[in-house]
């Protein structure tokens, strides 16, 4: 016998399923007048510091069908790289939203701003990035990745660099497609399937 | 901000595979290629925070939050309450805590769900809640009832209140189901299932708290949860140059 470790073990996941608007974004499947406002419509608010852009892509499953029911939540810094709370982060920036694929298209847009790159520990620098997590019906625990941006120096980041296969690092990087405007598309299975995240 | 430390690494098989046979959804909907793995980062180690300010004051009472207090939903009236801890055992305070269901007859408010039990005018689905300084969350709502899916022929998902917990990190963030104790169903449910160990279903699986309870007004369920917890360690910041 040995001591007890003490550590305790996180709660299973369990999928989100069909109706998790219901509970995070009511007001987009009409439920309006119970909370105030729904939590991470926008992740930046007016005079938000640095380029302001809009991210438009779908989550496409294994038949290539892009999914109608998809939630995601966004993440990132700010246009210097520093998060909310931390000393001297901008203000208007909160760095979290949440939107759903459109019901009809299946297409989702994030507008933000352009997030700085991050410093992590023992010196490492982390190209301009933003952290990504999607749930949906048929997604039994919540997929991690990231978006980098095609126009950013993206040759010393950390996380791309442990990529083996270098084509699937495409499948993180946002394509310009106009001034201030990115098409991202996300592929949970199959040919171009996304990197996924384990962090 | 005030901590920066590592996560502990997510504990994969404790939750379910992303591919279940009998789970149809997710057999297009899982990736086939492994996850990339490393210690986690800035962008993991950090996460929203939210405020008192945001939610309103029934925004925790589901029975009436509705109608804003006009009228109560109908069912048998429960308390869920717990706490929301980290893998080191410590509470995890002033966390979002958001909560949605099916009604009394295993009905959603949803454009999607076309199950023949009726809608309650009285009753939205949807709550959320902050956790108190020592990691505790209550809530007042109906007991959901049980409903047919479209699965295999004759799936039926067991009483359930799905949550959404966000802790102090994005690396936390995770989505879960509570069961009701008793309920003979769980063991016949594929999304149950996923969880592959029973030992870990079970404590998806929230007990009925009769000292908790009201007589004459609502029975009490306790659910705790636990998010990953951060490694608590001076050594791991080196000095430029070791």
């Amino acid at each position: 016998m040995t001591q007890p470790l003490d550590i305790l073990v996180e709660t299973p996941s369990q999928t989100a399923g069909p109706y998790v608007h219901i509970g995070c974004i009511p007001t987009f499947t009409g439920i309006e007048g119970v909370y105030p406002e729904d939590l991470g419509l926008s992740p930046i608010e007016d005079g938000a510091k640095g380029e302001v852009i809009t991210i438009v892509g779908s989550v496409y499953d294994g038949t290539g069908w892009a999914m109608r029911d998809a939630m995601i939540e966004s993440w990132q810094p700010d246009a210097a790289g520093l998060f909310a709370g931390q000393d001297g982060a901008d203000p208007k920036v909160s760095g979290f939203c949440r939107f759903a694929a459109d019901k009809d298209s299946g297409e989702f847009t994030l507008r933000t701003v352009k997030p700085g790159a991050v410093k992590g520990r023992n010196g490492q620098v982390f190209a301009p990035h933003i952290s990504i997590w999607i749930v949906a019906r048929g997604i039994n625990i919540g997929l991690n990745t990231r978006i980098y941006f095609e126009d950013e120096d993206n040759s010393a980041d950390p996380l791309l660099a442990r990529i083996e296969q270098r084509p699937r690092v495409d499948t993180m990087i946002a394509k310009k497609t106009g001034d201030g405007t990115y098409r991202f598309d996300i592929r949970l299975q199959g040919e171009g399937e996304t990197v996924f995240l384990d962090l | 901000m005030t901590d920066t430390a590592a996560l502990m690494p997510r504990r994969r098989e404790v939750h379910p595979d992303p591919y279940f046979l009998d789970y149809k959804t997710s057999i297009t909907r899982s990736p086939s290629l492994p996850l990339l793995s490393m210690e986690s980062t800035p962008s993991e180690e950090t996460g929203p925070r939210f405020g008192h300010n945001k939610l309103g004051a029934l925004d925790n009472n589901l029975i009436s939050n509705f109608t804003q207090g006009k009228a109560l939903a109908v069912g048998e009236r429960i308390r869920v309450h717990g706490r929301v801890l980290d893998e080191t055992g410590r509470p995890v305070p002033h966390t979002l805590v958001e909560v949605w269901q099916a009604n009394a007859g295993g009905r959603y408010r949803h454009i999607k769900d076309t199950y023949f039990a009726p809608l309650d005018p009285n009753f939205g689905g949807c709550g959320r809640t902050i956790t108190d300084e020592n990691g505790y969350y209550e809530f007042m709502t109906i007991r959901p009832g049980a409903y047919p899916w479209p699965n295999r022929a004759n799936d039926w998902r067991p009483m359930h209140i799905h949550f959404s917990i966000f802790g102090h990190a994005f690396g936390q963030r995770l989505i879960s189901q509570m069961y009701f104790q008793g309920d003979p169903l769980i063991d016949l449910c594929p999304i149950a299932a996923t969880v592959r160990d029973r030992s870990q279903l079970d404590r998806l699986v929230a007990p009925l708290d009769m000292q908790n309870s009201r007589g004459m007004d609502y029975l009490a369920y306790k659910f705790d949860i636990v998010l990953r917890g951060r490694r608590q360690t001076m050594f791991e910041n080196k000095p430029e140059g070791m």
